[in-house]
Parts: C-alpha cells; structure tokens; sequence
C-alpha cells in the first residue's frame, strides 16, 4: 500500500481538486476564510454505535462535517460527508447530523443550506438505520424548503451519490455537479451482480461516466450546473445557485411531473446516453466524454435540459 | 480492534496555542489524528485504536521516535486506524502538530 | 394477507382499487364518510421510472380535485435495478412520488403507509417511508438489504450475521427490528377487521411532524439519533 500523499495544507481552492479533497478540507475552502463553526465537532466523539459490533473502526464524526460559516458574507448551513470513511454512506449518527441540521435551517427559515454529498448510500451495517435517516433526510429537505430555505446539493466526491443519497439530491432545490459526480440510486456493482454484465458491465468506466456521470446529469437537467473539479468552481457554482429563487409547492411538484414525463416520452427508448445526446441536437455526441469542462458548459447551455423551477 | 495507550514524558511543550487539530480519515492504509490541548507542558498521550492486532512494538516505536522529534508536550492524540503504515502514520503525527503550533 | 382481502377488509363499503401489473391506483370509500385515495406497489413488483411518475401523478391529480387520506399499500421489490432506469435519472422520479406524498401529506391529505408484503432500499423511502404513518401488517418482511447480500459487502457468513442480528437489530431485515427503529408505527392485527384499526388510526391521526427519531429512542432501536439530531438543530438555532 502506498503512502497518502501529503496535500499542502495551504493550497488555494483554485488549484485543489474537489475529487481529491477530504470533507473537511472542501468546507474549509469553500466558505469565506475562517468562517466555518463546527457542530458537534471530532473532539465531542459522537461516534457510530453499531460499528463495534463488526469490529469495525469508527471515525470521531462519523463520516459527516456540519456546521455553519459564511459565503460570499451571508450564512450559511454546511453538510460535508466523507467519501473515503465507510463509503460516505449513511448511518445512524451520520444521518441525525444532517437531519438535524435541516430542521434547524427549517425552524430558522432564511439560512442555506449546503450538502456536499460524497456517499454510496445507506451503511450496510447500521442498514435500517441507515435507510430510516435518509427517509427523515427527505423530509427535513422537504420542510426547510416548505419554510423558504434553499438547499443546494454540490456533487463531485469519490464515492458519487448513490443509493438514498441520489433521492437526497434530488430533493434538493438545485444541485451543482462536477464530471466525476456520479448520480443513481444503483450502483454500476449492484446492477451487475443482480442483472448480469449483459445488462450492465461496471468495469466499463466510459459507460458508467456516460450513464451516472456528471456531463450527462446536466444534460438531462437532473442537475442545474455543471462545474470543473476545483473547490474554486463549486464555491462559484454555490453562490450562483443561492442567487436563484427557490420555493416549494404543488406548482413546482406539476411542473417536475412534466419535466420527468417529458423525459420519458423524448429519452424513453434511447439504449444508452449518446441517444440521448443525439437525440437532443447535439451533432457530435460521442465527442462529449471528451470535452474540457469549458467547452462542455457552452454545449450544455445550447442543448441542455434545464430545470430550474421544476424540482 | 485493538487499543494501545502510549503515554510519555516530553523535553518541551508543543509550539502554537490551537486547541485542537484533526487530520486524515479512517480507511483502509490510512487513519485519523485528533490533537487536543488538554495535558500539562511536559508530558503526552498517544490513543490508538486500530484494526491490525499485533503491531504494539511497531506503534511504540513510531511514538517514540515521533515524540523525541518533535516533543509535543501538553498535547493528547487519539488515533483511529484502517491499518495504516508506520511511514503514513507518522506523516499524519507530523501533520497534526504542525496545525498545533498555528497561533489562533 | 393477498392484497385483495386487504382491501375487502379495508373497505367493507366498497372500492375501485385496481392493480394494473403491480401498480395499485384507486380509492376506497371509508366507514366515518369520505374516501381515501389509494395508491401502491403490489405482488413484489420493482420500482421504476414509469410506474414512479404513474403513481406521482395520480397523487398530484389527487392534491388538487380530491381530499381524504392516502393510503399506500406496499409489496415491492427494490428500486428497478436496470441501465435504462439509471440512465433517465431513476433517483429523481423516486424522489418526486416521494415528494407528492410528503407534501400531500403536509396539506391536509394525511399519508398512511400500509407494508404488507415486502420493499427494499430505494422503492421504500419513495413510498412507505414517505408517508406520516407506517402501519406494517404481519408477515410482511421489509429488508434494506437481504443477509446474503450484505454477507458480501462485510465478509461476514451468514449465520455471523444472523447471530449478531440477534443482539443488534439495527441492520437486520424484517418488520419487527424496522420497528423498533421507529420506522413502522404499528404492527396491526390480521385477525381484527383492517377497517376497525384504519379508523381507529384516522381518528387519533398524529399531526405531521417527523418523530420517527423518538420514536426508535423510545423503542431501543436507535439510541443517538433523537439526540444528535436535536443538538445540531439547537446548534445551528443559535447561528440565527
């Protein structure tokens, strides 16, 4: 095994990459300097119950950063979960964290809330609990938006935003995703092993970019921006989201019912996303994996979904 | 899990006046350093917790020689290991009293 | 139970409940006047973009012409696990039948999840544990993941598991251990008329807040969340 290299603690956000930062070091630079108060911090070791029980190691905070800091001046509610701790998945500390993080930006009603998800979904060990946080999750999504809050969803980590996690994200009022920002609620792995390679081969990395990744999520409009791997580009992206309007009601929920129905009717036969590509005008589809993240924010912008208001 | 407690006697305090510091994250090859502030000048703790049953000399070794270095009197480390090699580890120790001695 | 002598014994006045290929959509009348919209997943049927957006729309249509609670009858199988459903954006249609229900919910149309057979990882949090109250009726046999599968990922046997499941119900299946976590509210009595408990629970509706933490506090299921939660919340109520 190979030494972890050691990452400058002082690099500035421009030239760190997302993908590669921990939890900690993507809040640290993605708010205003000096600005992030913890919540339940490592040193209050609010560790996992459950992971004992496996004699499994724990992690002082469970996999899961929050708190509160500044962006751009205003405050703001953070969530950073850990991509590289347990898989980011969810478990029962982990997930009250995040919960009762909503519920405070609910009961506040002006604050943001940020959640950078990194996660494979629910932790297999604390399974129910796991499952039962994310249920509550939504909600609390559901009611800070309800009471006025934006929640904004950055994805671009390690582990994507699998399982639970890609119903989280979807909940949100925009998200902003990386290429390497995987979205689905099946993993490549567990398609596999239920369906078969003919279904989906997961060692085929060009095809799980193209069906999960971030290039073809912003396509589709599942997610309203796409941002080059640097903290720099989701602290842009952040801001940019929090200046749009948000809300939450029946007309969003109508207008989301036929955003998702249109997709279906135009995208519903297409066997992979090059036809889906095609299909939206693009004239070079297979030429998109390949585009730098400038070009592909132009292309995005003419041919793109958008649904913004629609979520 | 395995639990090594390390304690030693210090040349020194540690520099800075951070209260508390954390660095890495508990995987596999890697680990968890959190610092805390909250021993007298001349004396240190070290806290492990890890995965690898068996390993104490190689721990004691690594402490000792990361202590001797860097003397982080005052200063209580509590590790949660993934089985992380003796070179990450001390990396990490390293790293971890090197955010100590900012000034806060 | 067979969905059809749930909904006998739900509705002894009548319904028009259809199950079309698994997806379940219809009303039925109650005993205290009024119906109840009715929706769900039947005969262990995955979960997929078509019918996700087929049920979310007959909860919209619902929110907007309809009134009365919704009951969602669930037996599913997990999300659909396929290419095709990922590639649409699987998790945005769950998500939003999860949504119509909570906001349903949140609007006056109380939502009661009825688990009756059995429901996995996605498909579950887009229909039962989207709901107010979660009623399981005996026999059913929810699992977030089965033991095998979950063999696989820790590495441990089987029987490892099934013997650690015995002193920490908090990973393994089955409506008893989801319950002490307080996901399910209640487990009902086959053997008691479905329509006598229905209005028993209508009639003592608890109100729409989420308390399914305390709840499983409460139970012995799930020790820190309640707290943990609570303290973030009072944590950030103080960066006002």
């Amino acid at each position: 095994m190979s030494t972890t290299p050691l990452q400058p603690l002082t690099a500035p956000a421009t030239v760190t990459s997302w993908y590669e930062a921990s939890a900690r070091t993507r809040t640290r630079l993605l708010l205003d300097p000096g600005s992030f108060v913890e919540f339940i911090g490592p040193e209050k070791r609010e560790v996992s119950p459950h992971l004992k029980v496996f004699d499994l190691p724990e992690q002082f905070d469970d996999g899961i950063v929050v708190g509160c800091g500044s962006l751009g001046g205003a405050k703001v509610l953070i969530a950073a979960q850990e991509g590289r701790f347990m898989g980011g998945a969810f478990g029962e500390v982990h997930g009250a964290k995040l919960t009762g993080l909503l519920r405070g930006a609910r009961d506040i009603g002006s604050m943001p809330v940020l959640i950078l998800f990194d996660t494979g979904g629910v932790r297999l060990q604390e399974a129910n609990a796991g499952e039962l946080a994310i249920a509550e999750i939504m909600r609390a999504v559901i009611e800070a938006r309800c009471a006025g809050v934006k929640v904004v969803g950055l994805i671009g980590g390690r582990s994507g935003c699998y399982g639970g996690g890609g119903l989280i994200a979807a909940c949100c009022s925009s998200l902003a995703v990386s290429e390497q920002g995987r979205i689905a609620v099946s993993g490549p792995e567990v398609i596999e092993t239920n369906r078969g390679t003919e279904e989906f081969d997961s060692r085929d990395r060009a095809l799980v970019w193209r069906t999960m990744g971030g290039k073809h999520r912003r396509l589709l409009g599942a997610a309203d921006a796409f941002v080059d791997d640097t903290v720099q580009a989701f602290r842009d992206a952040a801001l940019a989201l929090l200046g749009e309007a948000g809300g939450f009601g029946l007309e969003i929920l109508t207008k989301e019912q036929a955003r998702l129905e249109a997709r279906l009717r135009d995208f519903g036969t297409c066997a992979d996303a090059l036809d889906i590509w095609s299909a939206m005008g693009i004239s070079h589809a297979d030429a998109v994996s390949s585009l730098p993240a400038d070009e592909f924010i132009t292309l995005a912008d003419a041919f793109g979904r958008i649904s913004h208001d629609a979520r | 899990m395995e639990d090594l407690s390390l304690r030693h006697a210090t040349r020194e305090p540690a520099g800075g006046t951070e209260a508390i510091a954390i660095v890495g994250v508990v995987a596999s090859g890697n680990l968890e350093v959190l610092v805390e502030r909250v021993l007298t000048d001349r004396e240190c703790l070290v806290e492990i917790r890890t995965t690898a049953h068996g390993f104490d000399d190689v721990w004691t070794a690594v402490v000792a020689d990361f202590v001797e270095r860097y003397s982080p009197g005052g200063l209580k480390f509590s590790i949660n290991d993934g089985g992380a090699r003796p070179d990450t580890v001390s990396l990490r120790l390293a790293q971890a009293v090197r955010l100590m001695e900012r000034a806060r | 139970m067979m969905l059809d002598d749930i909904l006998a014994s739900l509705f002894p006045a009548g319904h028009d409940v259809q199950n079309a290929d698994g997806v379940v959509l219809g009303s039925g009348a109650l005993r205290a006047g009024g119906r109840a919209l009715v929706v769900g997943i039947a005969d262990r049927t995955p979960l997929g973009v078509d019918d996700a957006i087929r049920l979310a729309a007959h909860v919209l249509q619902s929110i907007t012409t309809g009134n009365g609670p919704i009951l969602i009858v669930v037996d599913s199988d997990s999300q659909r696990m396929s290419k095709r459903d990922e590639l649409l954006g699987l998790n945005e249609f769950l998500a939003h039948l999860g949504k119509c229900l909570i906001h349903a919910d949140r609007h006056g149309r109380p939502t009661i999840g009825l688990l009756y057979g059995h429901s996995a990882a996605g498909a579950f949090l887009a229909t039962a544990l989207a709901t107010r109250v979660l009623v399981g009726l005996p026999g059913a046999t929810p699992a977030v993941m089965d033991l095998p599968s979950m063999s696989k990922v820790t590495k441990l046997s089987v029987e490892v598991l099934e013997e650690k499941a015995k002193s920490t119900p908090v990973f393994a299946p089955g409506l008893a251990n989801l319950a002490q976590t307080g996901a399910v509210h209640a487990i009902w009595d086959a053997a008691v008329p479905l329509v006598d408990q229905l209005e028993a629970l209508l009639q003592a509706i608890p109100d729409s807040d989420d308390r399914r933490d305390l709840l499983g506090k409460k139970r012995g299921g799930r020790s820190k969340a309640y707290e943990i939660a609570e303290r973030v919340r009072g944590l950030a109520l103080q960066m006002r």
